[in-house]
């Protein structure tokens, strides 16, 4: 292997040949190109982690007027209302939500959740910050195209804000925008979303081609494919699934667009009525259609927001328990097998639309087929943890609270992905619930265990471990009030969508009959509400402890803080504009922990072979 | 910072990071398009017996059209191997054919959707008839001041005559004049009109609109793009491959467009 490696030209010939010795130098670039408009994989991954933390704290106060809807309908917001009946006007009069902003506040939640928060902090900023460096590059393969696609997003993202301005407010039709209720509901929010969503799209194009193209061009001499730690593998599939799976979202976003602006009729079959008036448009359109390329986009997306998070929470495990990795190859196996798969599983999310049962078994077989390399995943990340002597600290309690609750969150799903039980739950609290599980204590901690574990190599300080326990307990305790009763309340036949939490569905019923829903079902709003709130205070010593840890943090003794194996920490602190002060050269597998015989209990994956020291590697 | 393998190959991949780039793009574009020709295969599937347009485009500029595309994919591939050979001269010919050839397809495309959008059917009033309940020909006359328009067309009494035009060869055109006071309704051929024309538009716009994009990229290396080939002609000759497999892959989508579009 030692042999192929040599053929590599040595990294920045050209520069060498101007400026002798001289590493990582730092030419006056000013502000501006400096940290606006850069081109450094590291600050722009830093852009996109800090952009997207304002998106989510905005989608989460989204989420958290709503709940206060929900659970006390028609009574003006405590606090916010007064501000959102100012900026908004007549759908917030006197501070109380109109059933119509309640609608735009949901679909506006889940977008800017889904693919302002979640994608670009996972895939993008910790895929910018940490793949470079993870696999010995100085930067990504097309640094403009990286600085591009963050300011697509960044456009994608104003524009979504804008659209809650606009006359009629935000996109009504929910985070999935079915026709034709999407193309019927009388405002320009709608024509916003598609927009933004186009950017967004464009966006994501530019990152995973970026991403691909660096994993395979610019490993570092000796990074084999079975060397490269399986956080890269994640980001390397996470991108394959968004090259892939957004064109078609895309397409559909443009026919909705024709659909909006010159009055086709793609997803607008022969005979809509809307308002009591027949439409006037040509027909014969399918909003099947629709359904089926957002769904394509759809469910690989699901594996989009959690793959990432499943590479973090490896790494961490690994360094925390300090021993290899349990089955490497295996989980790069089913990380693959993940990939593929979730292209063929995505009208699991339709069995109720009438597509057929012969569809409907295929997709079910799919889905059933896609849970064995998940839980191989997560199995092996808990058999990793077997013997190890782990250390506690802030970033590996939240990657040891994201195996449990990404367990019940994907092992809820089952129900969900055979058709005759998620007839009866389809669009209930139970799939919020289920969903949610995955994404806000599964992925969310993960990403929590990211920051609180490359901090130390971004700003060469720590965060503090005592506020980040805090944050830890509070986050996993209310993350479970919050999400634990929908459960419940799915199961009784609660729906969603509902901007009065279900009042009126149930007082249209004769109470006590089954059907109505009931009271201490009800009740569990409050207790939701409470437990939101309770949340969101959890998340301050986060922001406080981030800012403050920037300045004031316990400075780092070296740039490997952790004792960690991977090339990222082996380079400075916080790396250089170019990253590597000589380039790296690997030797070994990513994850020698406590190999006998050695000094220290971690191997680097740069440090040559000596002999007589005994040799581990997945990769042989 | 000098980012390995922009321009040399790297050994074991055997390729330099921008050709991955592309063909990684084109494999999202093929998704594109590939989801819009779904949606016509669904779509088509889904329209009743009878009622999927035949004939409504002119085959003889398609064919052009093809074959316009055809020999700019040929030009394109030249003006690559002159970089190769480093005749600078030659690449400077081949790809000012292939800008001439897409402002060409552009211009065809463009005379293609005038005559859609001029052409229109007019539902007449009941009883206002003159030879049939429907006019059906392209716009003459349409001023707002008159209250009369004059189209050059023809009358039909069912709207299925206009429906499969491969059968009827000798359509015989003259101008008509129809009094505002009898047209119920009246429609241009433009997207809005079926389902077809939706399909059409929305699939050949877009790969006009590839066809654009690619004409800026070869245009800037044709043009200002050219310094690069005194400094490096190897970085240069990546880019004129580069921007040629893009113009491949805008050649291959027109390859399936004609016969879905103009053909079946």
């Amino acid at each position: 292997m030692e042999t192929i490696v040599h053929e590599f030209p040595p990294y920045r010939e050209h520069e060498a040949a101007h400026e002798p010795g001289a590493h990582g130098h730092h030419e006056d670039i000013g502000f501006w190109r400096k940290y606006i408009f850069s081109t450094d994989h590291k600050i722009i991954g830093i852009q996109y982690g800090f952009t997207a933390l304002c998106f989510m704290l905005f989608g989460f106060f989204l989420m958290l007027m709503m709940r206060w809807q929900i659970a006390h309908p028609g009574a003006p917001i405590p606090v916010l209302g007064p501000l959102l009946a100012k900026i908004l006007g007549q759908p917030a009069a006197g501070g109380v939500m109109s059933p119509e902003l309640y609608n735009s506040f949901g679909a506006m939640h889940g977008t800017i959740m889904v693919f302002l928060a979640i994608v670009p902090l996972a895939f993008a900023a910790f895929g910018n910050y940490v793949v470079p460096l993870m696999i010995g590059a100085p930067d990504m393969a097309f640094p403009r195209v990286n600085m591009a696609s963050y300011q697509a997003y960044v456009l994608g993202g104003l524009v979504m804000l804008v659209s809650f301005f606009i006359p009629g407010g935000a996109a009504q039709a929910g985070w999935t925008s079915y026709s034709p209720l999407a193309t019927s509901i009388p405002t320009d929010g709608q024509l916003f979303w598609i927009i933004g969503m186009i950017l967004l799209i464009t966006s994501s194009l530019l990152g995973a081609v970026n991403f691909i193209a660096t994993i395979i061009q610019l490993r570092a001499p000796g990074m084999t494919w079975m060397r490269l730690p399986f956080f890269v593998w994640a980001q390397f599939v996470t991108a394959f699934l968004l090259l892939l799976a957004f064109p078609p979202l895309e397409a559909a976003a443009i026919m909705q667009l024709m659909d909006n602006v010159v009055h086709t009729s793609f997803f607008l079959p022969t005979g809509l009525a809307v308002g009591g008036q027949l439409a006037h448009i040509s027909g014969g359109g399918s909003p099947l259609l629709w359904q089926h390329l957002f769904w394509f986009l759809g469910h690989p997306e699901v594996y989009v927001l959690i793959l990432p998070a499943m590479g973090i929470v490896c790494e961490i495990i690994a360094n925390n328990t300090r021993k290899p990795i349990w089955g490497y190859k295996s989980l790069v196996y089913s990380v693959l097998v993940v990939g593929f798969l979730s292209f063929i599983v995505w009208a699991h999310h339709m069995y109720l639309t009438g597509m057929g049962t012969k569809i409907a078994t295929f997709f079910q077989a799919t889905t059933m087929m896609i849970s064995i390399p998940s839980v191989i995943i997560l199995t092996c990340l808990f058999i990793s943890l077997w013997g190890g002597s782990i250390r506690f600290n802030t970033p590996m309690l939240f990657a040891l609270g994201f195996l449990p609750m990404f367990g019940i969150g994907g092992l809820t799903g089952l129900p969900l992905g055979l058709a005759p039980t998620d007839i009866p739950l389809h669009d209930t609290y139970y799939v919020i619930a289920h969903f949610h599980y995955v994404v806000a204590p599964g992925t969310i901690f993960a990403l929590f265990a990211g920051i609180y574990y490359w901090f130390p190599k971004m700003t060469g300080r720590r965060m503090n471990e005592f506020w980040g326990r805090v944050h830890f307990w509070g986050s996993l305790v209310f993350m479970n009030l919050v999400f634990m009763p929908m459960f419940a309340q799915g199961l009784e036949g609660m729906l969603r969508r509902m901007s009065d939490g279900g009042a009126n569905y149930s007082a249209a019923r004769v109470p006590g009959v089954l059907d109505t829903l009931p009271n201490d079902i009800m009740a569990l709003h409050t207790w939701i509400l409470w437990a939101a709130v309770a949340l969101g205070v959890a998340q301050i010593p986060f922001i406080i402890n981030l800012f403050w840890s920037m300045s004031h943090g316990e400075k780092v003794e070296s740039d490997n803080p952790w004792g960690a194996t991977t090339l990222d920490w082996q380079a400075p602190t916080p790396p250089p504009h170019g990253n590597f002060a000589e380039p790296p050269q690997v030797y070994r597998g990513p994850y020698e922990y406590s190999v006998p015989g050695h000094a220290t209990d971690f191997t680097p994956q740069n440090e040559p072979d000596r002999p007589g020291t005994p040799v581990f590697s997945p990769a042989h | 910072m000098e980012i390995p393998y922009a321009v040399h190959p790297r050994p074991d991949t055997g390729i330099y990071n921008a050709k991955v780039g592309i063909w990684l793009f084109l494999a999202s574009e093929v998704m594109l398009f590939g989801a819009l020709f779904s949606a016509y295969v669904l779509i088509r599937v889904g329209t009743p017996p009878g009622e999927w347009p035949h004939g409504w485009q002119n085959v003889t500029l398609g064919t052009l059209n093809t074959l316009v595309l055809a020999l700019s994919a040929i030009t394109t591939l030249m003006a690559w191997v002159a970089c190769k050979v480093r005749q600078f001269g030659k690449f400077k010919f081949f790809h000012g054919c292939t800008l001439l050839l897409a402002l060409t397809f552009l211009c065809i495309k463009g005379f293609e959707y005038d005559d859609h959008l001029t052409h229109y059917e007019i539902h007449l009033t009941a009883g206002s008839n003159a030879g049939g309940s429907i006019a059906d020909g392209h716009m003459v006359e349409n001023d707002p001041k008159k209250d009369y328009v004059i189209i050059k067309g023809r009358f039909v009494n069912d709207e299925q005559e206009l429906i499969d035009l491969r059968s009827q060869k000798d359509i015989r055109e003259t101008e008509l004049k129809i009094p505002r006071s009898q047209i119920k309704d009246m429609q241009s051929y433009g997207p809005w009109h079926n389902d077809y024309l939706a399909l059409y538009f929305t699939m050949t716009a877009l790969h006009a609109l590839h066809i654009l994009g690619g004409s800026i990229v070869i245009g800037y290396l044709w043009g200002p793009g050219r310094k690069l080939w005194k400094v490096d002609p190897e970085h240069f000759t990546n880019r004129v491959e580069v921007s040629g497999l893009f113009w491949h892959f805008v050649d291959l989508v027109w390859i399936f467009l004609f016969p879905v579009l103009y053909l079946m």
